[in-house]
């Protein structure tokens, strides 16, 4: 029996973008990781620039997300997914170009290419995937990772005496000029996952106004590396992660009512 | 055999080294000669020392690396000091007369000693010393026309600057007066 | 006399430098990302002023591991593309380099090599030979790497440097010097436009809904395909020996002959023409290509010549390729200056005299 067989007669409610390819996501469960691809996917197909849409893949975890995004993909290398971004972009302006970076790739490694991705105002979007640890390699300490967060690296918890503190790079990301919409969001709960869809679809919006950098920090979890269950994990990320990375808008465009008002 | 000029313009950074060398190797050009004009080049370019290397031939130039000279113009004490004795038997030694305290002593070559920046002064225009230099200098080994410096500089300066050629001109002229002063004496 | 300067450079009496960026500029460079470092900085800058006029992008990235990075995107999306830098910045593009070299993306790197190693000096120098030839990155590749000894040729090898990268998918390399780059000389420019665009079906420029996506990377996880990679890049290097260039100077009747490129050939050129005066039979074998070697050319000197010298601007790099092609069947000697010191051609002149001196002395020892 095929599958339009079994529901026919149903209406169809959801179904897989067709931006996205067939492969399962090889995500641990629970991870943020999955949800987030779709969504972007989603509103990549629903604004129906598939044929107009370049994104770049990091090192980290979502290395192989051009083996699930159904669009023309470069892998960049570690850290350097906003300068690989730059180059498409500045070749291919009326293009839009995404660059879809982990913790340790964005805000470690890449965080010369990030801050003066952004400082030039590159018209991108950069997604910005953070929970706090390196995931593929096996569960290593990131720039994110809390204070007394345990992880193969911090055995002993980080000590912010010996290697610094959790780096708020989108913070640091939201007083650049080149940046014009700076946002935090996460995939937890239903309420967030829209936001954070409403989220890709402005900065899409914005960078075919020609903006400048659209960036969009997703707090995430990851089970596996932080040695809990899909369901601990969300509540640890919304009692630790959350405190420390509050969720919402660090920077929304001024709306014209308000440049006019600041002109008078 | 072919024929090939090979000089050393040497002084201090901003002094207009690099200019001689490039009019010089320009107006060669003009005339379909061969030439490389080979600067040194660094830090030490701004008042520190300053040379630069033209050749100019008949034929292809094999190497723009070279440590004799047919010539050497020289404007300051350092490079006298280093660059009298790189000078072939036989070859011309012209330098600036105010630059220099410890005088040349080979008595191989040909020494001249030009007053260029008391005669740029008086011309009103300290910036053409080394044109004075150029015009004593090809007075003595005419490599390429007076006149192509002309054209050269008429094809490289800008419209507005265009005035500045007859003082250029006179500055030439000056060097070659100086030249036969010299060999008056 | 600033303006002097200005103006002459566009009077086509031009340096090295800006020889090579204004021929880039009419070979259909579409964009150039760079960052400034002495002695090539004028490439960077003579774009900065240029490309904007005349519809191309120049950007000074923050670094240049952005800067080869950016190269990487663009390519990928189908543009021709270059960087340039000197040996510091070239060592900071390694990682790029082998990423695009696996990703099999054509760009133009060009190193205007100084002294190091380290910051080194800004003076000329060949030290980075091995860098060039044999990969620099991690991982088995090659660049493809042309040595210009001219100012003329560091125009006209952008335009064959770039044809050799898009021919063959990999990035190549114009090796010049510190002197190269600043010195003048007489240069006619290649003709713009010239060089036509190849379609480029692998790019990503956004996927039309009757194609597969177009993904360009360098990770293949799976050990069975990074091996097949592998050997198509191998099979593309064999291919590449068909490319080799090289320039012969009075062989017909050398009994020594000299290997030297870039500026260490144009200083060995003078000293043939003051060996020939005292009856030394000097040659010269030029490699203007140093990836792929001239092997075969050097290896066929092997029974006409008594022995060969290497002339570099290095301890002794390019000796190594030219022993392997002589492979023990002849002496090969080194001569070289280091750390931006240049050899001048008596110094080779004497080291030609000093070996011949040591040869007649064994020769006689051994009773021959």
């Amino acid at each position: 029996m095929q599958i339009n067989d079994s529901i026919e007669g149903l209406e169809l409610v959801y179904q897989r973008p067709a931006t996205l390819t067939d492969t399962p996501f090889h995500y641990c469960p629970g991870c943020g990781h999955g949800v987030a691809h779709k969504l972007l996917m989603e509103v990549v197909e629903e604004m129906g620039i598939q044929e107009n849409t370049i994104g770049v893949a990091p090192v980290g975890c979502s290395v192989f997300a051009y083996h699930y995004m159904n669009i023309d993909m470069q892998e960049a290398a570690h850290g350097r997914a906003s300068a690989v971004a730059t180059g498409i972009k500045r070749v291919l302006p009326d293009k839009f170009v995404f660059s879809y970076q982990g913790d340790g790739d964005l805000a470690a490694i890449g965080t010369a290419e990030t801050i003066h991705t952004v400082n030039r105002g590159e018209n991108i979007l950069i997604v910005f995937i953070n929970n706090g640890i390196y995931g593929m390699t096996g569960g290593q300490m990131a720039p994110t990772t809390l204070i007394g967060q345990i992880t193969s690296t911090s055995p002993y918890g980080r000590d912010e005496k010996l290697i610094g503190y959790p780096l708020k790079i989108t913070d640091m990301i939201a007083i650049l000029p080149g940046a014009f919409y700076v946002t935090r969001q996460s995939v937890n709960t239903a309420g967030n996952v829209r936001k954070l869809k409403k989220a890709f679809q402005k900065s899409f919006e914005f960078q075919k106004l020609n903006k400048g950098t659209c960036f969009i920090e997703v707090v995430s979890n990851c089970p596996s590396g932080w040695g809990m269950t899909p369901v601990e994990a969300n509540k640890w990320m919304e009692e630790n992660m959350f405190p420390y990375y509050p969720l919402g808008d660090l920077k929304v465009p001024r709306t014209e009512k308000e440049k006019g008002s600041n002109n008078a | 055999m072919h024929k090939a000029h090979e000089i050393i313009f040497a002084g201090f950074g901003g002094q207009g080294v690099l200019s001689m060398g490039q009019i010089i190797a320009y107006a060669a050009m003009i005339e379909d000669k061969e030439v490389s004009w080979m600067p040194s080049y660094g830090p030490e370019m701004r008042g520190g020392t300053a040379n630069c290397t033209v050749i100019v031939s008949d034929s292809k130039i094999s190497s723009p690396i070279i440590s004799t000279f047919d010539s050497a113009i020289v404007l300051n004490q350092p490079s006298l000091d280093k660059f009298e004795k790189a000078v072939k038997p036989g070859g011309l030694l012209l330098f600036e007369e105010s630059a220099i305290i410890n005088l040349p002593t080979r008595s191989d070559i040909e020494i001249l000693s030009i007053p260029a920046n008391e005669e740029a002064l008086k011309l009103n225009m300290k910036r053409v010393a080394n044109m004075i230099l150029v015009g004593a200098f090809l007075e003595k080994r005419p490599i390429v026309k007076i006149e192509n410096i002309l054209n050269a500089l008429k094809k490289v300066l800008p419209e507005r600057h265009h005035h500045l050629i007859p003082v250029n001109k006179d500055a030439l002229a000056k060097g070659k007066e100086l030249v036969n002063e010299e060999i008056k004496l | 006399m600033d303006q002097t300067l200005e103006l002459i450079r566009e009077a086509r009496l031009m340096k090295g430098n800006e020889a090579l960026a204004e021929a880039a500029i009419r070979a259909g460079v579409q964009a150039y990302f760079g960052y400034p470092i002495t002695p090539q900085s004028e490439i960077l800058e003579y774009l900065s002023r240029e490309m904007p006029k005349r519809g191309g992008i120049v950007l000074q990235a923050e670094s240049e591991l952005a800067a080869i990075n950016m190269i990487y995107g663009a390519s990928g999306a189908g543009a021709r593309v270059m960087t340039s830098s000197s040996s510091p910045g070239i060592s900071l593009m390694q990682e790029g380099l082998s990423y695009i070299a696996s990703a099999q993306l054509p760009c133009l790197v060009v190193n205007v090599n100084r002294g190091g190693p380290g910051l080194g000096t800004i003076q000329p120098s060949q030290g980075d030979y091995f860098q060039a030839t044999k990969g620099g990155g991690h991982g088995d590749y090659h660049l493809i790497v042309l040595a210009p000894a001219s100012v003329q040729e560091m125009a006209d090898f952008v335009f064959d440097a770039i044809t050799l990268a898009e021919k063959y998918r990999n990035p190549a390399l114009i090796l010049a010097d510190g002197a190269l780059g600043q010195m003048m000389e007489k240069v006619e420019l290649p003709e713009e436009g010239s060089l036509e665009y190849p379609e480029k079906s692998w790019a990503t420029v956004g996927k039309p809904k009757e194609r597969e996506r177009n993904i360009i990377t360098s990770l293949f996880i799976q050990p069975e395909k990074m091996e097949k990679i592998n050997l198509e890049l191998q099979e593309k290097y064999r291919r590449l020996k068909e490319e080799v260039r090289y320039e012969l100077v009075s062989t017909d009747d050398a009994e020594i002959l000299m290997v030297a490129y870039g500026l260490s050939a144009r200083i060995c050129q003078k000293t043939i023409d003051l060996a020939r005066e005292k009856g030394i039979k000097l040659g010269l074998l030029r490699p203007i290509t140093l990836y792929p070697f001239p092997e075969e050319a050097v290896a066929s000197f092997a029974s006409k010549v008594d022995f060969y010298l290497v002339v570099e601007m290095n301890a002794g790099q390019m000796i190594e390729d030219v022993k392997l092609s002589v492979n023990g069947s002849r002496p090969v000697f080194h001569y070289g200056r280091m750390g931006g010191m240049i050899s001048s051609p008596e110094e080779v002149l004497s080291k030609v005299e000093e070996i011949l001196e040591t040869q007649s002395v064994s020769n006689t020892s051994t009773g021959r």
